[in-house]
This record gives structure tokens, C-alpha cells and sequence, in this order.
């Protein structure tokens, strides 16, 4: 067999494995929507997944691929879910949302279809991104970590301010967000956004961010314009942040600026994080584990009984504390995360199959 | 608005910021040596807070005080023991990540064990006490903070200046590699600038609790991070900037809460942190660094 048959063959084989996977995935989806009802739990956990995977892709966008220390993804989101959500909510209901303080009459009467108020809401994160890069991309590493927080949280205080009480409602949030109608449209939304994603990775301007990550002046001196890149993979990965706002807004149909706190942030860096810094697959894994994780690990919250003793520890918030002390074991000791830098192909898992170890030993003969 | 009420809000500000300058010693020393912005410290300070309401249900106020200290001082040391030290050769992000974690696992496990809840802090009846002072009236913790604040600054200032360990740390602190070589033992005066930093935070949340009367688990957060930026404020590594930097986020705090926009009290800060990052990045005391290639 010559390598031109072996290489047809590797690649026949791919393309039908991606086409079983499609199926499997639309099958499952499929399944689970004619069941809406007994899987309810399951279509929730699945549907925030989705919507953390694409934040969590744009979180390493900028994070992994471009090596810029950004924390500022949930004022962005907030962003996002605000835009999305004032343009969605349904013009009737718009007078019970804004009991309070009264609707501002320049967006009483604008309501805009799900995915233009989506894009718009990316658009408005993306401005405001622009707007903010100017000034913190110059800073290096930790500086721009806190400066982006601290933006994120000035967004934050901004939208529960009472001056824009006829706008985002101030503190009482808003309410009666028009939903997913099924478990397609996040899927759909989520596709679209990550394969966006993968496609700029991949392209010359991929290259340039990660020209930028490995090392500044040596891209500096190849031409690279620096703060121009630093801008771009910013600001694109601040569209995504918003657009998964607005799905983060329909998912849970109801927000307020308690929503995108600084806690949000960490939550996705944990994901970025245990999927692993610069590698999208492991984005897209980690938020499923995490996510459905947080979920199954419910029952260290309910009080446990052993034997007629109730077991001390068990008790709301044990949960999150075994997640961080999860983050803590894979920053310490693993600090790769799931997928290191690699990303997911179907010869990779061939590969693994075929000779578990190769690799390995493989890796320890470079290093010797 | 009239004097009395002016000097009352400036001596709110001064005392606030005392509180504040206490606790950006600690992450300015902490930046100074490892290159590290300790996210944990905010919540170390928090956790202070929780050691003091159950330090105080169980001893009266004067063994309460040294007990608190203590156990701050231990968590904070344990804390760069476990997480920041076996992290020393890797990256920077690895090291801020870690420390992200640590701050997130302090506060769920002060939700855990102590619940969301606001809890009430115990009063010291000494610090409570009410003064008159002309117009004026302040409990005695608010006349306090800043005498409190400027005599540890001395003490500390001449323990960096004039003894041995202060040497060591300062060598650290220019040239992490060359200070091992000489025979600095690197992990002990990191480890003593974490219990110096602790310490403080541990006094500062002391005096910051009692005027605000309750802790919740993310009642350090937001005092941590504006202290972040009083230590880049008077230029990151310096301790008088520090303290500089915490008496006008402090008292500029104050001053927008007394005009009414206590919603942008908290963007403030940060507009700060922005300004003086594009206009003198290493802050008011801060030493000018040369990037190399």
C-alpha cells in the first residue's frame, strides 16, 4: 500500500468518524427534545454548558492564544445580556418588567429578532472593548488582570446604577427574557460562534496572536504591529463574551447585575483552566465537566446519612469548596489541564488507541 | 456644606484610608519580592474578620486580639507554603491562577463554614467608645486607625531599613537570584514578608470591621482589590507609597459618598488604577524598571 492510499484511507475514516459523531450528537439532542419533559435536567445542564463553552473559548482567545492575562469576560457578558435581553423582552410584558421606575421611551418600542438582538449585544461588548483596550492593552501581564477586572466591575456598577433605573432596570434585574424553544439553538449558536473561533485561530491572524503569546519583541521585530493584535483577539473575543451573555440571558430568562460578578469570571477561568490554556477542545470539555460536575456534585450539599448518623461535612457550600479545591490540584499538580495545548482529532485518537504509550516515551527521548 | 460636616467626612476618609494603607503593605510587599499580586490577600483579610467574631465569643477582647493575629499570620504563611511555593520556576500566569484559586477556595469555604449570611462583628468596647472633639464625633477607633496606621509604617520601615532580615528582604526583592547566591535563604524571607503582610491585614481588618459591624464572605473582595490599586497608586514595591495611596483612595472614597454617588464610589478606584497606569506606571515612589530583551 503506497502513503498516498494510506493517507486516503486515514482521511476517509476521519470523515466518516466526524459523521457518526454529528449524528450521535444530533441524535442525542433529537432524542432529548422529544422527551423534553422527563429530561428537563438534563436539556438545562446541556444548554449552559453550551453557553459557558462559547464564553470559555473566547475567555482563551485572548487568554491561551494571545497570552494577554484578561479577567474581564463577565462585564462583557453583562453587556451582551443586557443589550439582548432589553431588545428581546416582548414590548407587552415591557410595563410589568419596568414597574418601578418606568421604561425610557427611546427603547419602548424597538423589539428586535433573537439574533440580531444577539449580534447587536456582541457588537455593544465589542465597542465597549475597543473603547477600553486603548488604554489597558499597553499594560503588561498582572496590571492588565486587574485592570480588566476592575472594568468589568465599573460595567457592573454602571448597570445597577439608579441613573439607568429606565434602562437595565438598576437592581431589580430583568425578567421574562424570551428563552431557547429547543435544545437546537443553543446547540446552533454555539457551533457557529466556536467553529468562528477556530477558523480565526487557524488563519494568519491565529498565527499572529500566537506570535504575540510566544514572544513580544521577537514579533515585534518580524513586523507583527503589537498592540494592534492585542486589540483585535480583545475585541473578538469580547464579541463572543457578549453574544454568550445574550445566550446566558435566554437560558436563564431572568438577569441582574448580581449575575456577572467577579465570581463569574473565575468561574470561567476555572474551565479554561481545567480544559486546559490554549487549547479550544479542552475549553469545550472543560465545560461540560464543570458544569455537569457542579450539578452531580449536588448531593455534597444535601445532608448525608450513613447508618442513622448524619455524615458532619455534608452541608450547603461543600460543593464549591471541593471545586476549588479541585482548581487548586490542577493548577498545582497538572498544570496542563485535560488537553495541555492539544487539540481534538480523530487521528490523535486513533493514535492513542493504537500504541497508548508511544507518545510518552516519546516525549521523555526529546528530552534526553 | 459646613466645616464641621467637612472635617467629619475627611476624618471618615483618613480613617477608612488608614485601614486601607494597612492592607496594600501587604500585597505591595508580596509584588515587591515574588511579582506576584496576592488575590488571596483580600480574603486573608476577610478571614480575619471571621477569626475575630469567633475569637471574641470564646475570650474577652484582650486575648482575643493576639489570638486573631496569630491565626492570621499562620493562614497567610500556610497559604504561600501550599499554594504559591511549590509554583516558583513556573510561569507568571500559573502563579496568578494559583492565587485566583486561593482567593475563590477562601471564599467558598467561608461560605461553607460560616454561611453567606452577614454575620454581626463583635464590638470592643474600648474602640467603640464615642469622643466629642470640638463639633466633631467619632468612636475612638476612627481617631485610632491613622496614629495606629503611621506608627506600624515606622516600625516597619525601620525593621526594611535597619536590620538584617530587612536587608535580606530587601535584596530578595532587587534580585531574586543573586540574593540566593549570597546565602539569603530565599523560602524564609518570603515566608516572613507573607506573615509581616498577614499581619497587617489582620490589624487592618480589626479596625475596618468595627466600623462596619459585619463580615460575609465576600466582604473582602472589593477591599482587596482597591487596596491593589492604593499600592500601584503610590508605585508598586514601596511602602510609603502605599500607605500615600490608601489614604486617597480612602479618603477620595469618602468624598464621593458625602456628594451623593456612592453607586460610582467603586468605579473610582479603578478609574484611578487606569489614569495613573497611562500616565506614570510606576506610580508616585515607584522605581523606573528598564525591560530587557
Amino acid at each position: 500500500m503506497g502513503p498516498n492510499r494510506m493517507i486516503n484511507k486515514e482521511k476517509r475514516r476521519n470523515c466518516i468518524c466526524t459523521l457518526i459523531l454529528i449524528a450521535a450528537v444530533l441524535g442525542i439532542c433529537g432524542f432529548l427534545e422529544a422527551n423534553k419533559y422527563s429530561y428537563s435536567y438534563a436539556i438545562s445542564i446541556i444548554e449552559r454548558s453550551m453557553v459557558y463553552a462559547v464564553v470559555a473559548v473566547s475567555m482563551n482567545l485572548v487568554n491561551g492564544f494571545t497570552g494577554l492575562f484578561s479577567l474581564g469576560q463577565a462585564g462583557f457578558m453583562a453587556l451582551g445580556a443586557y443589550v439582548t435581553a432589553i431588545f428581546t423582552i416582548p414590548v407587552s410584558q415591557r410595563a410589568s418588567v419596568y414597574y418601578i421606575s418606568g421604561i425610557n421611551p427611546v427603547i419602548a418600542g424597538i423589539q428586535l429578532p433573537i439574533i440580531v438582538a444577539l449580534i447587536l449585544g456582541g457588537l455593544v461588548a465589542a465597542g465597549v472593548a475597543a473603547l477600553i483596550g486603548f488604554p489597558v492593552l499597553r499594560l503588561k501581564s498582572d496590571y492588565l488582570a486587574i485592570a480588566t477586572l476592575g472594568f468589568a466591575e465599573i460595567i457592573r456598577a454602571c448597570i445597577a446604577a439608579p441613573q439607568f433605573d429606565t434602562i437595565t432596570n438598576g437592581s431589580y434585574g430583568l425578567k421574562s427574557i424570551p428563552g431557547f424553544t429547543n435544545i437546537f439553538q443553543p446547540l446552533a449558536l454555539s457551533v457557529i460562534c466556536i467553529g468562528l473561533m477556530v477558523l480565526l485561530i487557524n488563519s494568519s491572524y491565529g498565527r499572529m496572536f500566537k506570535a504575540v503569546r510566544e514572544d513580544e519583541i521577537a514579533a515585534e521585530a518580524m513586523g507583527i504591529n503589537l498592540f494592534k493584535t492585542k486589540e483585535l483577539s480583545f475585541v473578538i473575543s469580547s464579541f463572543f463574551a457578549g453574544v454568550s451573555g445574550g445566550m446566558l440571558a435566554m437560558f436563564m430568562r431572568s438577569i441582574d447585575s448580581k449575575t456577572f460578578q467577579v465570581a463569574l469570571t473565575y468561574d470561567i477561568l476555572l474551565i479554561v483552566v481545567i480544559g486546559g490554556i490554549g487549547s479550544v477542545t479542552g475549553s469545550v470539555i472543560g465545560a461540560f465537566i464543570v458544569t455537569a460536575g457542579r450539578e452531580i456534585l449536588r448531593f455534597f450539599d444535601e445532608p448525608l446519612m450513613l447508618g442513622g448518623v448524619q455524615v458532619p461535612l455534608f452541608r450547603p457550600g461543600f460543593r464549591m469548596v471541593i471545586f476549588s479545591i479541585l482548581l487548586m490540584i490542577v493548577v498545582l499538580f497538572y498544570r496542563k489541564g485535560l488537553m495541555g495545548t492539544n487539540e481534538f482529532s480523530w487521528n490523535g485518537i486513533f493514535d492513542f488507541f493504537k500504541h497508548p504509550f508511544k507518545k510518552k516515551s516519546k516525549k521523555m527521548e526529546g528530552k534526553a | 456644606m459646613s466645616l464641621t460636616t467637612f472635617l467629619q467626612q475627611c476624618l471618615t476618609g483618613i480613617s477608612l484610608g488608614g485601614a486601607y494603607a494597612l492592607i496594600a503593605i501587604g500585597y505591595t510587599m508580596v509584588y515587591g519580592i515574588l511579582r506576584l499580586i496576592n488575590f488571596a490577600h483580600g480574603d486573608i483579610f476577610m478571614m480575619a474578620g471571621y477569626f475575630m467574631v469567633f475569637a471574641m465569643a470564646s475570650f474577652p477582647w484582650f486575648i482575643a486580639l493576639p489570638v486573631v493575629l496569630i491565626v492570621t499570620t499562620v493562614l497567610g504563611v500556610s497559604i504561600e507554603r501550599v499554594a504559591y511555593k511549590p509554583l516558583r520556576s513556573a510561569p507568571r500566569m500559573s502563579v496568578m491562577i494559583s492565587a485566583i484559586g486561593v482567593s475563590y477556595l477562601l471564599q467558598n469555604l467561608a461560605t461553607y463554614l460560616f454561611t453567606a449570611l452577614p454575620m454581626g462583628y463583635p464590638e470592643i468596647p474600648v474602640l467603640k467608645k464615642v469622643y466629642q472633639l470640638g463639633g466633631l464625633s467619632a468612636s475612638f477607633v476612627t481617631f485610632l486607625t491613622p496614629v495606629l496606621t503611621l506608627i506600624l509604617v515606622y516600625l516597619l520601615m525601620t525593621l526594611i531599613q535597619h536590620t538584617k532580615m530587612g536587608m535580606a528582604m530587601r535584596a530578595v526583592s532587587k534580585d531574586y537570584e543573586t540574593a540566593s547566591l549570597m546565602g539569603i535563604d530565599i523560602n524564609r524571607t518570603i515566608s516572613i514578608t507573607f506573615a509581616i503582610g498577614s499581619l497587617l491585614a489582620a490589624v487592618g481588618s480589626i479596625l475596618y470591621f468595627t466600623d462596619r459591624m459585619t463580615v460575609f464572605p465576600f466582604s473582602g473582595s472589593l477591599p482587596g482589590m482597591k487596596c491593589f490599586v492604593a499600592a500601584v497608586f503610590g508605585g508598586i514595591g514601596s511602602i510609603p507609597g502605599a500607605v500615600v495611596g490608601g489614604f486617597i483612595i480612602g479618603i477620595g472614597e469618602t468624598a464621593l459618598v458625602a456628594a451623593g454617588q456612592s453607586t460610582f464610589s467603586d468605579a473610582f478606584t479603578f478609574v484611578i488604577l487606569i489614569v495613573i497606569l497611562l500616565v506614570r506606571p510606576t506610580g508616585i515612589f515607584g522605581e523606573k524598571t528598564t525591560n530587557k530583551v
